[in-house]
């Protein structure tokens, strides 16, 4: 029964992997998953491609960029800005 | 932008110096840009929610107290400014993952030592893939069912923390974990299926 044994705990990590990455664990589970994963080959594997893929969505640059923003639409904001500003000084 | 940068831009509007304005509106309305775009699907949509997000954060921006928190309150207008534009555009349903149905494959051989999974050991040192990636990332976000989207969007892509991340979303900070894990469980598997496919197309030519 190791093999199933094994698969067990293997689900119960995969659960937790987010935030073991995020290092939002407590102390004792943090290191339990430590220990899990120096033993476990494919968890180890497993891991590492979901680190890369956190890494690579801290990364990402967005394939389209806004048109830039009309004059109008920008002296709007302004104006919005120092008529918050006229009213705070009441 | 750096986000000590970004947190000077607001303090010094706060204080009432309107230099700062310009770097403002064009560093926030690039983010809120593509956050909507991503959670309404249309371009123009996402301009409008630009702006209409950006007039309401000047309309009010003596209700920021902290100056630290500026890309959360930023974003929680934003969001509000994306659920009315969505209503009046697509509708996607809403659909959940369970945990099983995320856990990689067991190799033909049934072998539990055994997973598929690709080679990920040359990213991210490989520019050229880590560009197609960007596309890649981009297209797993766009396909994962809202409730996941918007947590990545900003817990991983706009790195507010898991409980800024709540408060913009109106929801407890374990539903956000939850979410989290299942996005990123989601983006992973689309990632490891795109490193498959290319390493099988090198190992064909």
């Amino acid at each position: 029964m190791a093999s199933h044994q094994h698969d067990e705990n293997c689900k119960k990590m995969f659960a937790l992997l987010s935030e073991y990455l995020d290092m939002e664990l407590p102390t004792e589970a943090c290191k339990e998953m430590d220990a899990h994963i120096a033993a476990c080959e494919p968890c180890a594997a497993f891991t590492e491609s979901l680190r890369k893929t956190i890494e690579l969505c801290h990364r990402y640059q967005p394939q389209e960029v806004p048109r830039s923003i009309a004059r109008d639409a920008r002296q709007r904001l302004l104006e919005a800005y120092q008529k918050m500003l006229a009213e705070r000084r009441l | 932008m750096e986000r000590a940068a970004e947190i000077e831009l607001a303090r010094q509007l706060i204080e009432g110096k309107p230099e700062a304005f310009d770097r403002f509106v064009d560093h926030f309305r690039s983010k809120i840009f593509n956050y909507s775009r991503l959670m309404c699907g249309h371009q123009e949509d996402a301009e409008e929610v630009a702006q209409e997000t950006l007039l309401k954060v000047f309309e009010n921006f003596d209700q920021l107290r902290e100056p630290e928190h500026v890309r959360a309150w930023v974003f929680r207008i934003a969001k509000n400014a994306c659920l009315v534009k969505r209503r009046k555009s697509i509708y996607a349903p809403q659909q959940e993952f369970s945990l099983d149905q995320l856990m990689p494959a067991r190799g033909a051989s049934g072998d539990p030592m055994k997973i598929e999974i690709a080679d990920w050991s040359g990213i991210p040192e490989d520019e050229v893939l880590r560009s197609e990636l960007q596309r890649v990332i981009e297209g797993a976000i766009a396909e994962m069912p809202e409730i996941y989207r918007s947590v990545m969007l900003l817990r991983d892509v706009e790195e507010l923390s898991t409980e800024e991340t709540a408060q913009v979303l109106d929801v407890h900070v374990d539903a956000v974990k939850t979410r989290l894990h299942r996005a990123r469980l989601l983006a992973r598997k689309k990632l490891d299926g795109y490193l498959r496919a290319s390493s099988q197309a090198v190992e064909k030519n």
